[in-house]
C-alpha cells in the first residue's frame, strides 16, 4: 500500500472511515478473506506472520501455505476448536479509507453477534461457497443485516477457484441470491468472484477470471458511497451529561444523532415540548457556528428550561415521537427467554428505562426464511420477534427504519443486568395518547334505533378464493331485502383506497386489519350492520377487532374451504401467480393462515351452493336475536 | 462568540476518520460519568495514555476531569516516564494517584530475578485490583486498543468484571450501536476502552495533529543498551545487571511501546520528529508489541493475563 506518509497525510483531510462485517457459514472462509485483506494490504508485520507460520504448521488446515484464519481466530479456545466465536474487529487502512471489520460468526447459535457486529456496520460482506452456493445460512445473515438496517451487501463467491473460475457457477449464484434479496430492502448488492486463499480479485483483478470486469473488493470497499445518511435527517441530540463546572456555565454535552444545529436555532425537549434556542456550541477546540451529525459538542441554550441526561433535543417542526408503548423488532440474546409482561430494563438513546416490559409478542420470524410463523409467548436465545413494548415512562425516538441512532434500544435483566435483547422500533401504539375522548351525545343506541335495527359486525375470513365476498354479498343483499341497513367492507376494495398504501408484509397485513376493524368501529357506531369480509390471516389481528366492539356484537364467519380447492377455483389467478413466485407473502403459499378456533358460523363450503351458506349466516344472527327471520 | 477559537478550529485539519473516532472516544468518556459514581483513568504514561487524557479534557471541557489518574507503579519503569507522568499532571493540574504493591516490594518481586510473568502478575495485574478495591473505583477507563492483540480484538468497550475482577470471554455482553449497558452490583467494576477503534497509526496521526505531547523516549536518541534475547535493552539505572558477554553499547534507538524498562525492547532509529515516526510506521515490518516480552512468555499470555484480571 502507500509508503509515503507525508503524500498520504496530505490528502488525508478528506479521509473516511468504513465499518462493516464479514458474514457467511463456517466455512465459507471468512476469516481467510480478513487474514488475506489484512495481509495484502501489509497489514501484518513479520513477526506475526512469524507468529502464523508457527500456527499453521500447529492448527492450520491448509498445509504448507499460511492459514490466514489463524491470524483472526484469536480466543486460546477457538483457535482449537477452529471456529470464530466471537465477534472480532479488524483495522486496515489505505491512502482513501480506514477499514474497521468485524468478523462475525456464522453459527446458528451465535445469531446474537452477528446483529451485534451488523448494529455497527455500514457495510456487509456475505460470503458464498461458490460450490455450495446459497445456503439457508446464507438467508439468515442476510435477514439479520437487513433487520439491523446495513444498506449495502457486497456479495463475494468465494472459492472460485474450486469450480475452475467458472462463469456460469458464478452468474448462477447471484441470480439467486438477487431473486431471494429483493424483499430485503438492500439499496446495492455488488457480486465478486474470489479466492480468498489465492487472493484473486481481493486486492487486484484476477488472471483467471478475465470473464469479469468488476472492480476488485478493495477497490470497491474504497470507493463505494456510503453517504452520510444521518446528516440529511432532521436534528436529534440525546443529552448525555449536564455539564456544569460553575453557576456561569450550564451546557448539555452529548453527540448530535442526526441532522445539523446552528447557534440562533430554536430547539425543543421531545419530552416536555419546551422550547429554547441554541446559545453556543461549545467544544475544546473553540465554539463552533454550526455542527452535525456525529459531532460530540456541549450545547448551551438562551434560557433555562428543564433539560437533564435521558432528554432529547430536537427542531420545533420535525419532533421525534413521544410514547410510552411501540411497536419494534426485538431479538433475544439470553438463554434464559423472554416472558410476556416481565419486568425488564431498559436503555434507548441516552435514555435508561428503570421498568418496561414486552406486553405481547405479535409474531416469531423465522430467520431462516424471514417467513413469520404463528403467534408466541416468548422469544429464546436468538429468536427474532415482532413485539409490542411498553415502558412505565413515556419514551423519544424515531422509527428505526429512519434513524438507526434514535430507533434501537437494548434490554437488560434487572436481576442479573445481563443485555438480554436489543430491538428496533418500527412505530408507536397509543398514536392518539395526548388527544382526549369527545363525548358524543347521540349514541350507538340511538342511531341504531332510528334504523330500527340491531348493529353488528359480521367478518368473514378465509383463504383467498374461499367464497368470502361471494357469500358475503348475498348476505348483504338478503338483509338489504330485509330493509335492513347494511354496509358491506370488501378487503380488496378498502386495498384501493384507504389502504392502498399497504403492501402484503405482514405488518401491512395487521395494519390493514387495524384500519379495517376501525372503519367498521364507526360503521357500528352509526348504527349499521357492517359486513367485513378481509382474509384476515392472523387471530390475534381478528380478536383486536372483536375486542374493539362489545362480544354480541361481533360475529365471526369462517369460511372452510381446503386450499386445494382455493387453489383449483383460483377465480382471480393469484394462486398460479403466487406459486411461480411472482407474488410474496400470499397466504396459504408463502404465508401462514391461522383459522379460528371458535368462530360464531363455521362454514364448510365444499360441495355446498352459495345460497345456502348465506342463509347459514342468517340463521346465526336470528340465533342471536340480531335479526328477526319471521 | 470566541473570535479567536474559531480561527483556531478552521486551521484543525484533522482528517475525517480521525474526528470520528475522536467523538466516538469522547462520548464514551461522557457516558461512563454520567453514569457510574466513582470513576478512574488508568494512566501508564504511554502514547496512548497520552491521548487518552487529552481526549477526557476535550470530552468535559470546559469542567475539569471529573475523575482522577492512577498510575500502578512497578518501580521499574524508565525514569523519563516518571518524570513526564509527574509534569503532566501538573501541567493538566488532575489528581493523580501513584499506587505501589508494597507486598510484592517486600516480597521482592522484580522482573530480573522474578521473570517478567510472576512480576507482571504481582506488581501490575495484583497491583491494580489492590488499588480498585482501596479507592473504590467502579469503571476503570484503559486505553488499550483492539488492534494491538488478537484477544484484545474480541473485547467489549464496556468490558464486566465479577467482583474477583476476572474477564470472561465468554460471558461477554454483548454491545449494540452506542447503547452500553452500564449496570453492575456491589463490588462488580467495569472497565472502559474508550479507544478500543483507534490504531497505532491513528494514535501519531493524532499526537501529531493535536500536538499532544509524549515521553521522550518515543523520539530516537543515542541511549545505552545491551543487546539481550533478539532485543534491545535500554541501561535505565544501575539495576540491570549484566550478563556474561554482555557490553553496553551506545546506538540511536527510540521506543514503540513502553512499560517496564527491563521488558521493553528499543528499536534501531532514525526518528527524531512525530513526522519521522508516522513515516516509520508506514515502512515498518514488524508489530509494536514485538519488543514486549510479557506477550510471548506463553501460547495466549494476553488471553490468560486478561483473565487474571489484567488490563
Amino acid at each position: 500500500m502507500d509508503t509515503d506518509a507525508a503524500g498520504c497525510l496530505g490528502e488525508a483531510v478528506s479521509k473516511d472511515q468504513l465499518r462493516f462485517i464479514t458474514c457467511g457459514s463456517v466455512d465459507d472462509g471468512k476469516s481467510t478473506l480478513i487474514g488475506r485483506l489484512l495481509h495484502d494490504s501489509k497489514m501484518i508485520y513479520e513477526d506475526q506472520l512469524r507468529a502464523l507460520a508457527r500456527d499453521s504448521a500447529k492448527h492450520g488446515t491448509t498445509g504448507e501455505d499460511i492459514d490466514f484464519a489463524l491470524l483472526v481466530d484469536g480466543l486460546e479456545a477457538e483457535r482449537e476448536q477452529r471456529i470464530t466465536i466471537d465477534v472480532a474487529y479488524r483495522f486496515f487502512t489505505t491512502p482513501r479509507r480506514s477499514f474497521m471489520v468485524g468478523d462475525t460468526p456464522g453459527h446458528e447459535q451465535y445469531t446474537r453477534n452477528m446483529a451485534t457486529g451488523a448494529s455497527n456496520a455500514q457495510l456487509a460482506i456475505i460470503l458464498i461457497d461458490a460450490r455450495k452456493g446459497i445456503l439457508v445460512q446464507t438467508k439468515r445473515h442476510s435477514f439479520i443485516c437487513s433487520l439491523l438496517g446495513i444498506r449495502h451487501v457486497l456479495l463475494a463467491v468465494n472459492k472460485i477457484d474450486l469450480v475452475d473460475y467458472r462463469r456460469d457457477v458464478f452468474d448462477g449464484i447471484v441470480r439467486d441470491y438477487v431473486a431471494f434479496a429483493s424483499a430485503l430492502g438492500f439499496k446495492s448488492i455488488v457480486p465478486f468472484p474470489i479466492s480468498a486463499r489465492y487472493g484473486d480479485n481481493i486486492i487486484y483483478r484476477s488472471g483467471n477470471t478475465d470473464w469479469y470486469h468488476g472492480q476488485s473488493l478493495l477497490d470497491c470497499l474504497e470507493t463505494i458511497d456510503i453517504q452520510s445518511e444521518t446528516t440529511d435527517l432532521p436534528f436529534r441530540f440525546p443529552v448525555q451529561w449536564v455539564n456544569r463546572p460553575n453557576l456561569d456555565f450550564r451546557g448539555y454535552a452529548g453527540t448530535i444523532a442526526s441532522g445539523s444545529i446552528a447557534v440562533g436555532d430554536e430547539i425543543i425537549v421531545a419530552a416536555s415540548g419546551r422550547s429554547s434556542r441554541v446559545k453556543r456550541i461549545v467544544t475544546y477546540d473553540g465554539d463552533l457556528a454550526a455542527a452535525e451529525a456525529g459531532d460530540a459538542v456541549t450545547i448551551m441554550l438562551e434560557n433555562e428550561i428543564d433539560v437533564s441526561r435521558g432528554d432529547v433535543l430536537a427542531g420545533p417542526t420535525q419532533r421525534p415521537t413521544v410514547a410510552d408503548q411501540f411497536a419494534a423488532h426485538l431479538i433475544w440474546m439470553d438463554e434464559e427467554p423472554m416472558v410476556q409482561g416481565r419486568s425488564y430494563a431498559f436503555r434507548i438513546g441516552t435514555q435508561s428505562i428503570a421498568s418496561g416490559n414486552v406486553t405481547r409478542i405479535k409474531y416469531k420470524i423465522d430467520v431462516n426464511t424471514g417467513e413469520p410463523p404463528l403467534a408466541a409467548t416468548t422469544l429464546g436465545l436468538n429468536e427474532f420477534g415482532f413485539c409490542h413494548v411498553a415502558t412505565t415512562l413515556p419514551v423519544s425516538f424515531d422509527p428505526y427504519h429512519v434513524n438507526r441512532r434514535t430507533g434501537s434500544f437494548i434490554v437488560i435483566d434487572r436481576y442479573t443486568n445481563r443485555t438480554v435483547g436489543a430491538g428496533m422500533i418500527d412505530f408507536p401504539l397509543r398514536r392518539a395518547s395526548n388527544v382526549a375522548w369527545q363525548p358524543l351525545t347521540i349514541g350507538k343506541q340511538e342511531r341504531a334505533g332510528l334504523k330500527q335495527q340491531k348493529p353488528c359486525i359480521i367478518w368473514f375470513t378465509g383463504l383467498s378464493g374461499a367464497g368470502k365476498s361471494t357469500i358475503a354479498n348475498i348476505v348483504d343483499q338478503k338483509l338489504f331485502a330485509m330493509s335492513h341497513h347494511t354496509m358491506l367492507l370488501d378487503g380488496d376494495n378498502l386495498r384501493h383506497g384507504l389502504n392502498g398504501d399497504l403492501g402484503f408484509t405482514d405488518a401491512d397485513r395487521i395494519e390493514n386489519i387495524r384500519r379495517a376493524g376501525e372503519v367498521a368501529k364507526l360503521m357500528l357506531d352509526s348504527g349499521l350492520m357492517v359486513i367485513c369480509s378481509f382474509i384476515s390471516p392472523y387471530m390475534t389481528e381478528r380478536d383486536l377487532v372483536r375486542k374493539l366492539v362489545g362480544k354480541r356484537e361481533f360475529v365471526e364467519v369462517f369460511v372452510d374451504t381446503p386450499i386445494d380447492e382455493c387453489v383449483r377455483r383460483d377465480p382471480k389467478g393469484l394462486y398460479s401467480r403466487a406459486k411461480s413466485g411472482k407474488i410474496e407473502n400470499f397466504t396459504g403459499i408463502g404465508a401462514p393462515f391461522e383459522a379460528p378456533r371458535a368462530p360464531e358460523v363455521h362454514l364448510k363450503t365444499l360441495g355446498q351452493p352459495p345460497e345456502q351458506l348465506a342463509d347459514q349466516v342468517l340463521d346465526a344472527l336470528a340465533a342471536r336475536e340480531i335479526i328477526s327471520l319471521t | 462568540m470566541n473570535v479567536q477559537n474559531l480561527a483556531r478550529l478552521e486551521t484543525r485539519t484533522l482528517p475525517r476518520h480521525l474526528r470520528r473516532l475522536e467523538a466516538e472516544s469522547i462520548e464514551i468518556m461522557r457516558e461512563v460519568v454520567a453514569e457510574f459514581k466513582k470513576p478512574v483513568m488508568l494512566y501508564s504514561v504511554g502514547k496512548d495514555s497520552s491521548v487518552m487524557l487529552h481526549l477526557a479534557v476535550k470530552a468535559f471541557y470546559p469542567a475539569k476531569l471529573p475523575f482522577p489518574l492512577m498510575h500502578i507503579d512497578t518501580t521499574w519503569k524508565f525514569r523519563e516516564m516518571i518524570t513526564f507522568r509527574d509534569e503532566t499532571a501538573r501541567r493538566i493540574g488532575i489528581d493523580l494517584i501513584v499506587h505501589v504493591n508494597k507486598d510484592g516490594i517486600a516480597r521482592g518481586i522484580n522482573p530480573i530475578d522474578s521473570g517478567s510473568a510472576l512480576h507482571t502478575q504481582v506488581m501490575k495485574t495484583d497491583a491494580l485490583k489492590q488499588a480498585l478495591e482501596i479507592y473504590g473505583f467502579d469503571a476503570a477507563f484503559g486505553g488499550a486498543r483492539r488492534d494491538e492483540e488478537k484477544s484484545r480484538a474480541k473485547e467489549r468497550i464496556f468490558s464486566f468484571r465479577a467482583a474477583g475482577h476476572a474477564w470472561d470471554p465468554r460471558n461477554q455482553r454483548p454491545e449494540l450501536w452506542n447503547l452500553f449497558n452500564t449496570r453492575i452490583r456491589q463490588r462488580e467494576t467495569m472497565r472502559v476502552f474508550a479507544m478500543s477503534n483507534w490504531t497505532e497509526l491513528d494514535i501519531w496521526e493524532y499526537i501529531m495533529l493535536e500536538n499532544i505531547p509524549v515521553v521522550p523516549l518515543y523520539f530516537a536518541k543515542q541511549r545505552r543498551v545491551v543487546h539481550r534475547n533478539g532485543t534491545l535493552v535500554m541501561m535505565d539505572d544501575e539495576r540491570l545487571p549484566l550478563r556474561p558477554n554482555e557490553t553496553p553499547e551506545l546506538r540511536t534507538i527510540r521506543f514503540r511501546t513502553l512499560g517496564c524498562y527491563p521488558l521493553s525492547g528499543a528499536i534501531e532509529s532514525e526518528a527524531t520528529t512525530i513526522e519521522d515516526i508516522v513515516a516509520e510506521m508506514r515502512l515498518t515490518k514488524v508489530s509494536e508489541r514485538q519488543g514486549r516480552i510479557i506477550d510471548t512468555d506463553e501460547a495466549a499470555s494476553m488471553e490468560k493475563k486478561k483473565r487474571e484480571g489484567y488490563f
